[in-house]
């Protein structure tokens, strides 16, 4: 029977006191960032800008602060993220590491990883990626066939994985591979490793996405010697952690705010004089921003408490994309204007962008139906 | 949630569970008051969660009202709770006592509007509320209207007007009152807190917490249903077409009961108009799509009158016009957006 449960959550003082200098920041840093650069979202890579979000004390927040971090709670750093978001602030050269891969450090890592790793990623000076997906694992993620052979110190790797973003210009990927090999027992046999991404072997080929950007990377390892001390966790034990991984994937408010700038941009084309048919648009959209944030704030404060909301993170995931992904479509429905690339309005602008962006939000950190899925677990359903 | 919502939560499924019967509901479709069920909800302090002790009531919040306005959706309870509870509140927020029994609210449409003037040394009321909820029923109307310029509540027993009886798609009374100079019951200026809509926002506050319980009852419903319906050999919820139906409504589900408790969470804090738009406008789409795919999922026998299913479904499809239907909600929304402009959206959306 139905077993998710979606309490209010409240911030305290101190987070909203935080937002008021988060908001500050901002307001310096990204000064009269056109719309269409905003829209980019939690997509913009800027080194300069991390190392500022780290000296601010915003990266590693809730990490101790032995390796770098700085003792916040969860709904501190919940404002940050949000408050990043909404402006859409370019933080992806730090966002995978804060996000996933530190965390990931923190609960399975070993002392001396953590010790190397941890201090510089809370300084906003190392990027992670991710890799996961190979050309024949997509949702079905355990059926992954990149190979760690054991050698003398360490392990021999030999694969291809896709779809790994800004893998070009990462430091780092956390990357899962089969250590053992038994197609009884697909789940078991994934370790994780901390992968060099400069290490010999390694070739890297962009996959330029449907835009024409390039985000996306095929990374090839052919003998690729990676260290004994750079396995995450036990060996075979890499499905549990990756599930662990992807529930931090999955809570968080960039799930619902990818297409925030493009609401903006549509109130600022319809404010002055709004007839009832676009005020009714307007109102929906805000009706269903409200009520998102409100859920996805709840997750944030059950993983404060300690708790472990992920049918709920599903749902707030699978609820937001659906919402964030449907926006270009109410907007072209209201309005016609044409989407463009680089010309017309800002509006037109991030239309474009947002258009030919949306159908990555509901594949993205698992797909729709792998969530849906997860859901109807929850329900009882399998 | 705190503990004492907690025990109320507790309180209310229990007692609901065992006397909102199958034919407690029928017969009140029939037009047969549910006395007994009555007497219990107002026994156990359901009916004032709003009100002041030193008034008889609860002493509670609009969250704690949340809490029975919900489980009265969840379990389509046949009676004016919902409307006593926001009729309780005009009455204690404007100093007057808050009478025994089942009470209404009047008139529950914008374009309406009864008057009240002085006559002799009491008040006397006129004029045609519309599909008043239980507005031949229930024991006294609560009314806002004006009088001498100004917002002003005033307290009429049943039988002051005379009534026109019509029904929603769940059978619930919704009788149209006429007054032509009744007297009144009592009279006080409108209280500090109660805005001149007041009666519009706190219906439509009360009808999306409904909704929200209403949601509940249609995804534990279907779930349940899909898990014991066996075609092709196994449980139709085995299917994944059946999953990814049942996954969308939950997550309108969770989305109905997010947006009608942090309405009813503002309303404690004050101003509440946003964020009961948001609710009436999320709530109101959310349970179209709701009972679409509940029954879906439930086949042929969903759509019978045997069958539960429909007592919510129906009430569903009414409730969401009631107080305003999310459309009309939607462009006051937008508009007062509109207003404040784009860059005050998201600093708007964060302070609350």
């Amino acid at each position: 029977m139905p077993t998710f449960h979606f309490e209010l959550g409240e911030l305290p003082p101190e987070a909203e006191t935080l937002r008021g200098e988060v908001r500050e920041f901002l307001r310096r840093e990204l000064g009269d960032t056109p719309p269409v650069q905003r829209a980019h979202s939690w997509g913009g890579f800027d080194r300069e800008f991390s190392r500022k979000m780290g000296a601010r004390g915003w990266i590693a927040m809730t990490w101790p602060k032995r390796y770098g971090g700085h003792e916040k709670s969860a709904l501190e750093r919940y404002v940050v993220l949000e408050e990043m978001l909404a402006a859409g602030a370019p933080v992806s050269a730090h966002w995978i590491a804060d996000r996933q891969s530190g965390p990931l450090l923190l609960r399975f890592g070993t002392e001396a990883q953590r010790q190397k790793f941890l201090p510089a990623i809370a300084r906003g000076e190392l990027s992670f990626a991710i890799g996961m997906s190979e050309p024949d694992s997509g949702s079905d993620l355990a059926s992954l066939r990149t190979r760690a052979e054991r050698v003398e110190g360490g392990y021999r790797v030999n694969g291809t994985k896709v779809w790994t973003s800004n893998a070009h210009l990462a430091d780092y990927m956390i990357a899962t591979f089969r250590t053992h090999h038994d197609p009884a027992k697909k789940h078991e046999g994934l370790t994780q490793f901390l992968v060099d991404t400069k290490l010999d072997g390694i070739t890297m080929s962009p996959i330029i996405d449907l835009a024409g950007s390039h985000h996306f990377n095929m990374v090839v390892f052919e003998d690729v010697f990676v260290p004994e001390d750079r396995r995450v966790g036990e060996e075979g034990a890499g499905w549990k952690q990756v599930t662990t991984e992807l529930a931090f994937e999955r809570s968080g408010p960039e799930r619902y705010l990818s297409s925030l700038a493009l609401v903006l941009e549509l109130i600022r084309h319809v404010a002055k004089d709004p007839g009832d048919h676009a005020a009714a648009v307007v109102g929906r959209l805000v009706a269903h921003l409200a009520t998102l944030r409100q859920m996805s704030l709840s997750v944030a404060v059950m993983l404060q408490a300690g708790e472990n909301p992920n049918l709920e993170a599903a749902v707030v995931k699978d609820v937001g994309t659906t919402f964030e992904q449907e926006i270009p479509e109410i907007v072209h429905a209201l309005l016609g204007v044409e989407p463009t690339i680089d010309s017309g309005s800002d509006l037109q602008q991030v239309l474009g962008f947002l258009m030919q962006r949306a159908p990555s939000f509901s594949l993205r950190g698992g797909t729709r139906e792998i969530l849906r899925g997860i859901i109807a677990r929850g329900l009882g359903l399998r | 949630m705190n503990e004492l919502r907690s025990i109320l939560g507790d309180v209310v499924t229990r007692l609901f569970t065992d006397l909102v019967t199958k034919d407690v509901v029928e017969d009140a479709e029939k037009g047969q008051w549910p006395e007994a069920l009555w007497q219990a909800v107002e026994e156990n302090g359901l009916t004032l969660p709003v009100v002041p002790e030193s008034k008889g009531g609860a002493g509670g919040t609009w969250g704690g009202a949340y809490i029975v306005m919900r489980a009265a959706g969840r379990h389509a309870v046949p009676l004016p709770l919902v409307e006593t509870i926001v009729g309780a509140w005009l009455l204690s927020e404007s100093g007057l006592d808050v009478p025994t029994g089942p009470l209404t609210v009047a008139p529950v449409h914008r374009d309406e509007a009864l008057r009240l003037g002085r006559a002799g040394g009491g008040w006397r009321l006129s004029g045609t509320a519309a599909r008043v909820p239980w507005g031949g029923t229930a024991g006294h109307v609560v009314v806002l209207t004006e009088g001498e310029g100004r917002a002003m509540i005033a307290l009429a027993a049943r039988g002051a007007g005379a009534v026109t009886r019509d029904q929603n798609l769940a059978r619930e009374p919704r009788d149209t009152l006429t007054f032509d100079g009744a007297p009144v019951v009592a009279a006080a200026p409108a209280g500090r807190r109660v805005p001149a809509n007041a009666i519009w926002l706190y219906g439509a506050l009360a009808r999306s917490a409904q909704m929200a319980g209403g949601l509940d009852y249609l995804l534990r419903q279907a779930s349940q249903y899909a898990t014991e319906r066996r075609q092709f050999g196994k449980p139709i919820g085995s299917f994944q077409a059946i999953q990814q139906n049942l996954a969308v409504l939950a997550g309108h589900t969770a989305a109905a009961g997010t947006a009608a408790a942090n309405a009813c969470r503002a309303a404690d804090r004050g101003d509440a108009a946003f964020e009961i738009a948001v609710a009436k406008v999320r709530v109101g789409e959310a349970v179209g799509i709701g009972a679409s795919i509940a029954h879906q999922t439930h086949g042929a026998i969903g759509f019978t009158y045997e069958h539960a299913l429909q007592f919510t479904t129906r009430r569903l499809w009414s409730w969401r016009a009631e107080f305003g239907g999310e459309g009309e909600w939607a462009v006051e929304l937008g508009r007062s957006v509109c207003e404040r402009g784009a860059d005050a959206l998201w600093p708007q959306l964060t302070a609350r």
